[in-house]
């Protein structure tokens, strides 16, 4: 049994994109936590018995909300996501393992801007259970930090008192609502 | 393949405009060049202004770059930066922000000045102007230095000069048809 199998049944679960989020903070001004999030994704999870798990995410960087439509459009250009040129971003497990403290740990690829690295992400699952409509639901919870810079997105600019506008650093962070698919 | 080009001066013997039309005979196949000579029409940059329709020389510089596939900019230096007819004219067309003419529009920028640098700094910062609209600009400078000496008004380019500013062509070319490409995958 896999730490992840214990707490979620074998089966294909999918994301309920209403009640998850695919979310991002990043530290602005050198003074306060920006977030923002993504509105178009989608996240599959398959638990196959004894095998590995896998997590498996594609995310439309175009539907980047951050509540101002000239942000958005600045975030989608070159500078940032060039939505136009790599539409997506996408994340694929390859292992999950228990951290020492008992929290999930979810190794992975993320590609964004075509730039593919590894990272390693932690988190919590709230085992299933039955949910309103009567099927089961699970939930996943990671968080991973990521340096912008080693995807391409290089954007910055320099505050008058020294510092940039934009940290490098980027938390960020997925809360999955599953339901399993039924055959 | 159409470019746009924008000459920075309004002024009749402009260096920059000669600079253009040097550019204009040393295109990549399949590539023309129109040089656009409305810049003088283009209003003072007022929001008050900008409704549904702008005033009608900023709505003919939107016009002329949305039916563009590329634009080239050849900008002069005032006082270190951009002149302030060229920088006015960018401010129109790079609104509205999130959908404006300019966003994932390749662009080169190059310059001359008769001084000895070029006008490397207008063109670095016009090339600042375009990124943050969400253009796609070719991150190369041509600064020509000295222009009333170096570009005669009769005679070819300096070889040297021409093969720099023919680089920068195709460099451009480049960028659109890498476009086309992620268009016709779409």
């Amino acid at each position: 049994m896999t730490v992840l199998s214990q707490q979620i049944p074998a089966g294909t679960w999918r994301a309920d994109k209403v009640h998850s989020t695919v979310g991002f903070a990043v530290k602005h001004s050198g003074v306060a936590t920006f977030r923002g999030s993504f509105s178009d994704y989608d996240g599959t999870l398959t638990v196959v018995g004894d095998g590995e798990p896998q997590l498996t995410g594609v995310v439309s960087a175009a539907s980047i909300d951050v509540r101002d439509d000239n942000l958005a459009g600045h975030l989608q250009s070159p500078d940032f996501f060039d939505v136009e040129r790599t539409p997506e971003i996408r994340f694929t497990s390859t292992a999950f393992r228990p951290a020492d403290d008992g929290s999930l740990i979810v190794d992975g690829e993320l590609t964004i801007k075509g730039q593919t690295r590894q990272v390693e992400a932690r988190g919590t699952i709230t085992p299933a259970h039955e949910g309103l409509a009567g099927n089961l639901v699970a939930g996943i919870q990671l968080e991973t930090v990521i340096d912008r810079t080693a995807f391409g997105l290089n954007w910055n600019a320099p505050l008058p008192s020294g510092g940039v506008a934009l940290a490098n650093d980027v938390k960020l962070i997925v809360d999955l609502e599953l339901g399993r698919q039924e055959d | 393949m159409r470019v746009l080009a924008i000459s920075g001066s309004l002024r009749h013997d402009s260096h920059n405009t000669h600079l253009l039309r040097a550019a204009a005979e040393l295109l990549p196949p399949e590539m023309e060049l129109e040089i656009w000579d409305g810049l003088k029409a283009v209003p003072p940059y007022n929001p008050d202004d900008d409704g549904e329709i702008a005033p009608e020389g900023a709505e003919a510089l939107r016009d002329a770059i949305a039916g563009a596939d590329a634009l080239l900019i050849a900008t002069p230096e005032y006082n270190h930066s951009i002149p302030g007819q060229l920088k006015n004219a960018l401010d129109w067309v790079s609104r509205p922000f999130h959908q404006c003419v300019l966003r994932n529009k390749p662009a080169a920028v190059i310059g001359a000045s008769t001084g000895m640098f070029g006008a490397v700094w207008a063109q670095a910062e016009v090339r600042k102007v375009l990124s943050a609209a969400g253009a796609r600009v070719i991150d190369r400078e041509l600064p020509v230095g000295q222009a009333h000496l170096v570009l005669d008004r009769d005679g070819p380019l300096d070889p040297e000069l021409a093969a720099r500013l023919g680089e920068l062509l195709y460099a451009l070319r480049s960028e659109v048809d890498a476009r086309t490409l992620v268009g016709a995958a779409a």
